[in-house]
C-alpha cells in the first residue's frame, strides 16, 4: 500500500472538495472548511490504511467539517440556511441562492447525498461509502432530500 | 432529470477559488507537514528540492514524480509543494550556479543517507570547490580502502548531489567516471568550478 504525496491529493481533488463544501455550508463558509478538511487529512494522512479511495476519504472528512460548521452556526443563533426573502428570485427552475440556501438546511446527511448525487455526480454506492451508510440508505437519504426541496421549492 | 435536480448541478465554476483555498491552506499547514519541496531553473535543468524540518534531503535532476513518491515511501507521505521553505536552498544554489559561492550553509538532512554510503558521502562534502578526488581515495576515507567499485555505487546514489560534491570524485588517472544525473552534468559542473577546461 502506497500512499502519494499529499500535494497529488490537492491537486487533484481540492476542486471537488470545495465544490462540496461551497454548495454545503455556503461559499464563505466553505472558506474556512476547506482549511479545517485538508488540515485534518494531512495529520492523518501518514496512518491511513488504505490508498484506495482517497477521494472518498476527503469527502467523508468534508462532511464533517460541514456538521461542525453548521453547529458553529446554530450555536450563534444565525442559520446558515437563512432563506432570502421570497420574490427574490424571478424564475423558480434557473440555479438561484433561495435553492442552495434549502440545500444547506436540509439534515446533515440528505443535504452531503444530495450534494455527492448532484452537485459530484456521484453514484449512489460511493455515496453510501462517504457517508458510511448502505446503497440503499444513500438513495433513500437523496430522494428524502428531494422531496423537502421539491416542496419549498414550489410554495 | 428534472427541473429540481438539473439545477443542482449548476453550483457554477469554482476552480479558482479552490485554487487559492489550497494556496492559502499550504501556508497555514505549519509543523504538519514532514517534507516541502520547490523547484528551480538552472543551468543542468530544472531542480526538485525537498526539505524536512531537519534541512535539505534531496537534490532530483528529473522525474519529479518519482522522486517525491519515493520520498513518500521512505520518509513520510505529507508532503507538499512549499517554495518558502526553500528560499535559502535555492538562494544559495543559485548563487553558486552564477560563480558567487564555493561552499554552501544550507542544513542538510542525512535521514536517507546510512552506512557506507554516509562515510563515503561525509568524505566527500569535504572536498572544495575547485578540487577534485577519486573513488579510490574516498573508499580510503571512508575505511575501505579496497572499496572504490563501491563508493562508485555509493555516490550513484548520493540523495542530495551538487551540494555534496560527488562530481568532484574521478577516476584513478582522471577518467571522468560515472554520474547518476547524466555525464554532462558532472562536466558542466566540473567546467563550473574551474577543475575541467
Amino acid at each position: 500500500m502506497r500512499l502519494p504525496p499529499f500535494q497529488i491529493l490537492l491537486d487533484t481533488y481540492r476542486e471537488d472538495i470545495f465544490r462540496f463544501l461551497a454548495a454545503s455550508v455556503g461559499r464563505v463558509e466553505a472558506e474556512d472548511c476547506f482549511q479545517e478538511t485538508f488540515l485534518a487529512a494531512l495529520r492523518a494522512y501518514p496512518d491511513l490504511g488504505d490508498a484506495s479511495n482517497l477521494r472518498g476519504w476527503l469527502f467523508t472528512i468534508a462532511h464533517h467539517k460541514a456538521i461542525d460548521a453548521h453547529r458553529r452556526r446554530s450555536r450563534t443563533g444565525i442559520s446558515m440556511a437563512e432563506l432570502p426573502e421570497v420574490g427574490d428570485s424571478q424564475e423558480p427552475e434557473v440555479p438561484d441562492q433561495a435553492l442552495w440556501a434549502r440545500v444547506r438546511a436540509l439534515p446533515p446527511k440528505q443535504r452531503s447525498s444530495i450534494v455527492l448525487r448532484y452537485v459530484e455526480d456521484l453514484p449512489y454506492r460511493t455515496i453510501g461509502e462517504v457517508l458510511g451508510c448502505s446503497e440503499s440508505a444513500a438513495r433513500q437519504n437523496v430522494r428524502a432530500g428531494l422531496t423537502k426541496l421539491r416542496e419549498e421549492y414550489t410554495t | 432529470m428534472n427541473d429540481l435536480e438539473q439545477a443542482l448541478t449548476g453550483l457554477g465554476d469554482l476552480s479558482e477559488a479552490a485554487t487559492s483555498a489550497a494556496e492559502r491552506f499550504v501556508g497555514s499547514t505549519g509543523t504538519s507537514v514532514d517534507i516541502a519541496y520547490a523547484t528551480m531553473d538552472s543551468p543542468i535543468g530544472v531542480l526538485l528540492l525537498a526539505a524536512s524540518p531537519a534541512g535539505l534531503l534531496r537534490i532530483g535532476f528529473d522525474n519529479e514524480t518519482d522522486v517525491l513518491a519515493d520520498l513518500a515511501r521512505r520518509v513520510s507521505p505529507r508532503i507538499l509543494e512549499f517554495p518558502e521553505r526553500l528560499v535559502e536552498a535555492k538562494a544559495e544554489l543559485g548563487e553558486y550556479f552564477a560563480g558567487r559561492r564555493a561552499s554552501f550553509t544550507v542544513p542538510l538532512d542525512w535521514t536517507l543517507i546510512g552506512g557506507f554510503r554516509r562515510r563515503v558521502l561525509e568524505a566527500t562534502a569535504l572536498i572544495p570547490f575547485g578540487s577534485v578526488s577519486t573513488y579510490q581515495e574516498v573508499a580510503g576515507r571512508a575505511g575501505q580502502p579496497k572499496g572504490a567499485r563501491a563508493a562508485g555505487r555509493a555516490l550513484g546514489g548520493n540523495p542530495i548531489p551538487v551540494i555534496l560534491p560527488c562530481h568532484r570524485i574521478l577516476r584513478t588517472g582522471g577518467g571522468l567516471g560515472g554520474y547518476a544525473g547524466g555525464i554532462d552534468r558532472k562536466e558542466f559542473l566540473l567546467r563550473l568550478e574551474g577543475t575541467m577546461l
